[in-house]
């Protein structure tokens, strides 16, 4: 039933009401919700241009083996020695930008494109690469390996 | 009236006991607005406060993850783009506000200006006005190199050369902005500083200053709506205007949000000194005039320098902007007065023309 | 006799007489400099201005260590041949004369331990060396035709007419010159052809010394044309994973039997210019088409090739401003972009694989790459899609503000209806 006592304008000013609260509240969502997502912290705490955290534990990477893994925009090459200790390198070769590779037989790295070959110090040791690696540091601790830049 | 709940009619009768609150309520509804047919241009104040209000907010959101240092201010912003969430968002609302509020700045000074609302008793509102837009374009100057990108520091470059041409002070002034003799991580510290601390610290001093005469004098009424008909007509402050105000407010929300959306602000290459100036370096487009008259200057006016003379000419402009109020004797005098009316057309049609060719004459002219 | 030719040191000679003490002095001087630096012939006077430069003069040698004499004595007695004197020694003379101190090998060790010391070995073994010492032709080059007669230096030098930016010319000024050239019937053209290569560019405007000139495909001492067996050989001492496949496919067998020169078959030998995709399959610009057509089974693999390398470079690039589209616009795309190396590694190593000439093998790493690539771009389409999310969030957002003044501006009605 039509509640005839109420005139017109009482509903209409009450839907109006209701109309200014629920859009009041709405942007107040619509705005509080972006700022408060981009308080929290994202996953990758900072910056992953100077140091990085990698995807995979320090018992997933065995001696005389190397993984390859991403440092910023760039690759990388972590490898483990014979003798078990981990070291990283940029993994783009000095001579034309291609990825280089870990040689398990050879016990050192290696740029398929032009056969160069760079020595577990980073150092290039044949072939036509001009300049060693860069040299990455590395800290392992029981459950996680963190490489970044040296000073 | 809406209907308020008990509680909150309690809380405001506790805080009235402590900070005269009704004081406060009486004042504001005696406030009242005139109505003219000139009266849109009033709200130019109120929505560059807005702009300045989004500015503070955006601005210390972002002061949560940008780091002030010539290593890693870039990275900073390229990781709040990629992986804050909402990070665009926010850097894109404080590049797209900051352009706004630079704008609505500039109408409200040519509002105010043509309407000669900087007549008596409103001269310190008056420059107090010109010290906050010369506050906003610093904002807007050492805020542009805050990412350290490549266009910002040879923006920077430019833009500090030029305070070095003016005679006997202007080696001083370069290194004291630049924190040393070339543009460095030096300068990316001390703007930090002057941006952050320094010109909110002064803005707040002036804006309060700024506000509160504002509210003491009331809307100034230009000539010709006190000649006309509708003299006499107002609308109360609360809540016709100001209702009106946040209508004004939201929509500049709006559209700042859209600005954000379909055109986030961009990171282009990390600045590196030691390359060449890529062809065509621009500064920000409230520069643009300046920057292009200068390139019209001769090389030589008499025995000065054109650049000299031309930074020096602006100058000049300057402090003649601060004393209109005194100035314009006519209207000090209570004499309708046209000339300065006519000046400040002109010095509006200059900054168009000039800012137009800035972006459509040949760089490397 | 000319007169003029003795008139100096006799002037020299004078000053002696006369003045004791230089006497003394140029005793312990190179007497052969000082003289023959003042004499205006200039075929006389420029070794005496150059050889200060010589490394042989750095490291302490005079003129007499080559050419013999007394240093000791002022004038013509200088030039003694009972004291070793040979005067300027004959072409064939040079290398046994050079050989005299470089194949030595105790010799040489005191002064630079790392010199090998087979030059004259090999420079025997060598074309120049055939002609010059077997055939007695002189006119071919000897040791001082490349090293100069009087400003030697070693080849790291960058003044040094051997090293490798100043190889080209100083094998050129002979090899580039027609006339000389004519009786042995060898083109002139190599030293144009080489500048116009990607191993000169690399070697002169990219800075990079390890790109081969000359020398490193036609040796030192030893130089000759490499045989056409044996081109491969060369080219494998850099492109050696190119050289592996090509030594197991049946290109290699084929090119042996009609005396093809390996990898300048395609590639040429002097004007190697930088391979592209164009090169392969039987269109315009392509190598294949040499030898194959549409209808034999190499053109249509030549033409498999193409179209494998093309789909895995085509889609790399698209993928790649899919992504760069999605970051302009602010997303986070750095993981995806990163894989999409993986395709660039994997378009090299299909490049590579090309010289196998086996389609299995090519398609088995445009393969990889292409897995690659359609990972990356869903990643990609992905973003651009949260691109639109965000659109979809905007319009959500204006739609509430839009409600929130549409209410304000009726409520502002209703509160001036009621005034």
């Amino acid at each position: 039933m039509i509640d005839e006592t109420k005139p017109p304008d009482a509903s209409r000013r009450g839907f109006l009401n209701w109309l200014l609260g629920t859009s009041v509240g709405g942007l107040l969502v619509v705005m509080g919700f972006p700022v408060g997502r981009y308080l929290i912290p994202p996953e990758a705490s900072e910056s992953a241009t100077a140091t990085v955290r990698l995807p995979f534990k320090p018992e997933e990477i065995r001696p005389n083996t190397a993984k390859i893994f991403k440092f910023g925009n760039r690759p990388g090459i972590l490898v483990r020695t014979p003798a078990g200790e981990l070291r990283a390198f940029s993994a783009t070769c000095t001579h034309l930008a291609c990825t280089v590779q870990y040689r398990e037989e050879l016990g050192h790295i290696w740029c398929a494109c032009h056969n160069g070959h760079f020595d577990l110090n980073g150092q290039n040791i044949a072939g036509p690469p001009p300049r060693p690696l860069e040299a990455f540091v590395v800290n392992e601790t029981a459950d996680q390996i963190v490489v970044s830049k040296g000073a | 009236m809406l209907a308020r709940p008990n509680w909150l009619g309690d809380a405001w009768r506790w805080l009235d006991a402590r900070l005269d609150l009704s004081y406060v309520q009486q004042i504001a509804k005696k406030k009242d607005v005139p109505v003219h047919r000139h009266t849109i241009w009033y709200y130019l104040g109120g929505m560059t406060l807005f702009l300045f209000m989004v500015q503070v907010a955006t601005g210390v959101l972002l002061l949560f993850y940008y780091r002030p240092s010539a290593e890693e201010a870039y990275e900073s912003v390229q990781f709040l783009m990629a992986e804050v969430e909402f990070g665009w968002l926010i850097r894109s609302m404080h590049a797209w506000a900051a352009n706004l509020m630079i704008f609505t700045v500039f109408i409200h000074l040519f509002s105010v200006l043509l309407l000669k609302a900087y007549r008596s008793p409103r001269e310190i509102t008056w420059l107090s006005g010109v010290a906050l837009l010369g506050l906003s374009i610093s904002f807007g100057f050492t805020g542009y190199l805050l990412p350290w990108n490549e266009l910002a520091y040879f923006a920077t470059r430019v833009g500090t050369e030029i305070v070095g041409v003016v005679p006997f002070v202007g080696s001083f002034f370069l290194s004291f902005l630049r924190g040393g003799t070339d543009v460095s991580g030096a300068t990316l510290t001390r703007f930090y500083a002057i941006h952050v601390a320094l010109l909110p610290a002064a803005a707040a001093v002036f804006l309060g200053l700024h506000l509160f005469l504002v509210q003491k004098h009331g809307m100034s009424i230009p000539d010709s709506a006190e000649a006309s008909e509708q003299r006499g007509r107002a609308m109360p402050f609360l809540p016709n205007f100001l209702l009106r105000d946040l209508i004004g407010w939201l929509s500049a929300l709006a559209i700042l949000a859209s600005l954000a959306a379909f055109f986030p602000a961009e990171l282009g290459v990390k600045a590196d000194p030691f390359q060449p100036a890529p062809i065509g370096i621009k500064p920000e487009w409230y520069f643009m005039f300046m920057f292009q008259s200068l390139k019209y200057l001769p090389a030589h006016i008499l025995f000065i320098e054109g650049e000299v003379v031309g930074v020096f000419a602006f100058g000049l402009a300057a402090v003649l902007l601060l004393l209109v109020p005194f100035l314009d004797r006519r209207s000090i005098r209570g004499e309708r007065e046209r000339l300065f009316i006519w000046l400040g057309i002109a010095a509006i049609a200059f900054i168009v023309v000039l800012t137009i060719l800035g972006y459509t004459a040949n760089p490397t002219q | 006799m000319r007169f003029g030719l003795w008139a100096a040191p006799l002037l020299g000679l004078s000053l002696v007489v006369v003045w004791p003490q230089a006497a003394v002095a140029q005793s312990e001087q190179n007497s052969c400099i000082t003289c023959h630096q003042v004499l205006p012939d200039e075929r006389l006077s420029a070794p005496a201005e150059q050889f200060p430069d010589d490394i042989h003069a750095t490291k302490g040698f005079i003129c007499i260590a080559c050419h013999g004499g007394d240093a000791t004595i002022v004038g013509p007695a200088a030039m003694d041949p009972a004291k070793g004197y040979i005067g300027s020694p004959q072409r064939e003379q040079v290398p046994a004369l050079c050989g005299r101190c470089h194949s030595n090998a105790q010799f040489m060790r005191r002064f630079n331990p790392a010199l090998r010391v087979d030059q004259v070995t090999e420079f025997e073994a060598s074309v120049h060396g055939q002609k010059l010492l077997s055939d007695g032709d002189p006119n071919v080059a000897t040791c001082t035709s490349c090293h100069t007669v009087h400003s030697i230096k070693p080849a790291s030098d960058p003044r040094s007419s051997v090293h490798p930016l100043r190889v080209p010319a100083t094998c050129g000024r002979c090899h580039a010159d027609e006339q000389r050239m004519a009786r042995y019937n060898i083109p002139t053209d190599q030293l144009d052809l080489y500048q116009t290569s990607i191993h000169w560019e690399t070697i002169s405007e990219g800075g990079d010394l390890s790109a081969p000139t000359c020398n490193d495909c036609h040796g030192n001492h030893g130089a000759a044309p490499p045989g056409l067996a044996w081109v491969g050989n060369v080219c494998a001492q850099c492109h050696s994973m190119m050289a592996e496949f090509f030594n197991e496919s049946r290109h290699s067998r084929v090119f042996a039997l009609l005396g093809n020169p390996g990898c300048a078959t395609c590639h040429r030998n002097h004007d190697i210019h930088p391979a592209s995709d164009e090169m392969l399959g039987l269109g315009e610009g392509a190598v294949c088409v040499r030898c194959h057509t549409a209808d034999d089974q190499g053109g249509q693999t030549a033409g498999a090739f193409r179209m494998a390398i093309d789909s895995l470079r085509t889609t790399t690039e698209e993928t790649h401003s899919i992504l760069l589209r999605a970051e302009n616009s602010g997303m986070e795309v750095s993981q995806a972009l990163f894989a999409l190396n993986g395709a660039q590694d994997a378009l090299v190593k299909a490049r590579a694989t090309i010289h196998s000439f086996d389609i299995e093998q090519v398609n088995a790493e445009v393969g990889l790459g292409l897995e690659i690539v359609t990972d990356v771009r869903s990643r990609g389409e992905q973003a651009l899609s949260d691109l639109r999310l965000r659109r979809v969030w905007l319009a959500v957002s204006v739609v509430i503000i839009v409600a929130l003044i549409v209410g304000l501006a009726m409520k502002i009605q209703e509160i001036e209806r009621r005034a």
